[in-house]
């Protein structure tokens, strides 16, 4: 008889996502599915509306890092009113938007390895789900717990000094930039009140990893082997191979490494990548053009980053990368559990370029917006939190926007967090027909590696359950659960 | 004999000037009373009502009657500022006024007025037909859907000729205020900026300088409105 059960509260997952597994009469797990069941359609309602509004108005699909939603916007856009793609802008517009980028990279970061996974870590993945969060987090480990909000705060106030708020700023604008740092504004967020200081943070950004590397070092065999599985990888790298989140040339390698697209100019972007739509799920399934749906699925977010890029551009953060490689012998990683590693390891390169970047006195010049020659087609790509991050838009005569196409991060995974699903759910699952709740967040915690966010990836309102269900071989429900 | 008339609102008396309206009486003593289709220079008329006063327990609007002496006017009351605030809300329901991504938010008069009055959510159902952007010309676009037909545009942006570059077209749900295509295209950067900065909303846009205006630094983002009015 089937059965419905809801679980609250909800879980800890940035989206409204709903997995389907298939049980065989044997009571293995057969197939499995993870669906997006929303629909936002940002794509078709910024159609008629004036191209500069685009960084403003797109940015609202999400208010968890709306800040690469607005820069990749106004990339593109730069493209459009002739202000070039990348490093056409002046030092203090590529600057400013550099650091808004670093502090919400680092927010954003933060609040999903301390506010969304950190339980998992703590108590593990069958703890007792009434203490698996944050709040159980601040019970066990008040100082994780603190270190985790003020470093999410401070990233927070990077946003601020530099977009104006801190969720859904107007910072970036086409050609450049709306302000400049005041020497106020500097000397707060590089030598702000302890703990709100840039040294600050890259001593905690150093504990946060070496937590999690005492985890991994106690739990070696879960870590390595829990949803791991080859697959190629894609990311922006900086022209010399260094890792960039803001601007660079696509790169993607497969699972032995090799180099398998390198040097793509983004504008050129629909010319390698193509979507496939599939009719159990709004999140479509990007894949690489040459290499087909079957084998051209990859990876994106800060694993991909790491397997693709050649160095990082800051020293201590570069020491912890060289771990990272030595531990997979230079291969790239596939371990979904080691995003976690990957994104600890971004979130000490993104402090150390806080801290650098706050020094440099371009932030301080007056010279905002360049403009040149107006075109009709801009792509704008940057690396999101969560992966690369596609915007696309074309204008006519009148400044008014004719398409708008978003590959969003979350999508760019769509198969791999799929495959992960599934691995996860014949390693947990089978034989078993009745999901018991540590089941159910072990599949959770293989979605959670990847930090997706499900309502930029359809581009949701509401409440963001995770809705599980397992069908016999005839699609009979056998169980049903909400978290 | 003296030009000078005395009369109250809210029981504080008011020194006017012979001949002048109740809201002009008010200004110069401190007191705000909000306005959206008044403006300075242009003969009142009345229409957006959200002056509205009371006056022997009759409403009247403010811009447009004049001052008396001992008169007793009400403004600042529950009642009025529900009045107010009602008004707000059917201006918001007549339009699509998304204020996030709105170039004019922090410097729209009818945005403030919605932080005044505390409007959360209108009481009224929306009931607009969409109008759409015209963006023909090279340094202005109109935004239809944000129109609250206020003619400020209309009487207040003109060429060296006295020509108006906006008017009215067609009539009953259907009117709109457009503007002259062949004007358009020469109109000069100083007035296109004075068009936009006259339009108590965001119907008129500056074309190409999007937020170009940080987001807390705007007039209103620092003052509420009518702050700059009021003494007390």
């Amino acid at each position: 008889m089937p059965k419905k059960i809801t679980i609250e509260p909800v879980t800890r997952v940035e989206g409204h996502g709903k997995v389907t597994i298939q049980i065989d009469d044997f009571g293995n797990v057969k197939d499995s599915r993870l669906h997006i069941v929303e629909f936002r359609g940002f794509e078709r309602f910024v159609q008629g509306r004036p191209y500069w509004e685009a960084p403003v108005l797109v940015q609202r699909l999400c208010g968890i890092c709306p800040v690469s939603h607005h820069l990749a916007a106004a990339k593109a856009l730069d493209v459009i009113v002739g202000a070039g793609t990348g490093y056409g802008l002046t030092a203090v517009g590529e600057k400013m938007r550099r650091l808004m980028h670093y502090g919400q990279f680092f927010q954003s970061h933060v609040l999903h390895f301390f506010h969304l996974s950190s339980p998992d870590f703590l108590f593990g993945i069958d703890g007792d789900p009434a203490l698996r969060n944050i709040v159980g987090v601040a019970q066990e480990n008040r100082e994780l717990a603190v270190q985790g909000v003020m470093m999410r705060k401070y990233g927070q106030e990077i946003i601020y000094h530099t977009a104006g708020k801190k969720i859904h700023g107007t910072g970036a604008i086409p050609g450049g930039i709306n302000k400049n740092l005041s020497l106020e504004e500097k000397e707060l967020l590089l030598n702000g009140a302890d703990p709100l200081n840039a040294d600050k943070m890259v001593e905690w950004s150093v504990a946060a990893l070496d937590f999690f590397k005492s985890y991994h070092a106690a739990n070696k065999d879960m870590v390595d082997t829990f949803a791991a599985y080859p697959s190629n990888h894609l990311s922006l790298v900086r022209e010399d191979g260094a890792l960039d989140i803001y601007h660079g040339v696509l790169r993607a390698v497969d699972n032995d490494g090799t180099i398998i697209l390198d040097d793509v100019d983004y504008q050129d972007y629909d010319k390698y990548i193509e979507e496939e739509v599939r009719n159990w799920s709004y999140m479509k399934f990007p894949y690489l053009k040459h290499l087909g749906k079957e084998k051209g699925w990859y990876r994106v977010g800060p694993l991909s980053r790491l397997n693709t890029c050649d160095f990082i551009p800051s020293p201590l953060a570069q020491k912890e990368f060289e771990l990272f490689k030595a531990y997979t012998n230079g291969k790239p990683n596939g371990m979904s559990l080691h995003y976690h590693w990957a994104r600890l390891i971004e979130v000490l390169h993104c402090a150390e370029m806080i801290r650098d970047l706050l020094k440099d006195p371009d932030l301080q010049n007056d010279d905002l917006v360049v403009k040149g020659e107006k075109l009709h087609k801009g792509v704008g790509v940057i690396e999101a939190p969560r992966g690369t991050l596609f915007h696309h838009y074309e204008i006519d005569d009148d400044d008014k926007i004719t398409l708008a196409n978003l590959i969003v991060s979350t999508t760019n995974n769509n198969q791999p967090m799929n495959t992960a699903v599934n691995l996860t759910a014949k390693a947990f699952m089978n034989g078993k027909p009745e999901i018991t709740e540590p089941m159910m967040n072990a599949v959770e915690v293989a979605i959670r590696a990847y930090d997706p966010c499900l309502s930029c990836a359809t581009h949701a309102l509401g409440q963001m359950p995770l809705e599980m269900t397992i069908v016999d071989g005839n699609n009979n429900i056998i169980d049903n659960k909400i978290k | 004999m003296s030009e000078e008339i005395k009369f109250k609102i809210d029981g504080k008396e008011i020194i006017a000037k012979k001949g002048q309206t109740i809201v002009e009486a008010a200004r110069e003593n401190g007191v705000y009373i909000p306005t959206l289709c008044n403006f300075k220079g242009v003969k009142p008329k009345g229409s957006c009502r959200i002056c509205s006063v009371k006056v022997n327990n009759r409403f009247m609007t403010s811009c447009t009657t004049p001052a008396s002496p001992g008169m007793e006017v009400y403004s600042n009351t529950d009642e009025i500022s529900d009045l107010r605030k009602s008004i707000v809300e059917l201006l918001f329901v007549s339009g699509n006024h998304f204020c996030p991504a709105c170039e004019k938010s922090g410097n729209c008069e009818l945005q403030a007025l919605a932080y005044k009055y505390r409007m959360m959510v209108p009481r009224f159902p929306y009931s607009f037909k969409k109008k759409g952007v015209i963006a023909t010309g090279p340094k202005l676009l109109k935004e239809q859907d944000r129109c609250i037909l206020c003619q400020r545009c209309i009487k207040t942006i003109k060429d060296e000729e006295g020509r108006r570059y906006y008017a009215f077209k067609n009539r009953g749900n259907k009117l709109e205020v457009v503007m002259d295509e062949v004007m358009s295209k020469t109109i000069s950067d100083e007035l296109a900026k004075q068009a936009m900065e006259n339009c108590p909303v965001g119907s008129i846009i500056y074309k190409e300088i999007g937020f170009a205006e940080p987001i807390g630094t705007r007039k209103y983002d620092k003052k509420p409105i009518g702050s700059n009015i009021e003494t007390n």
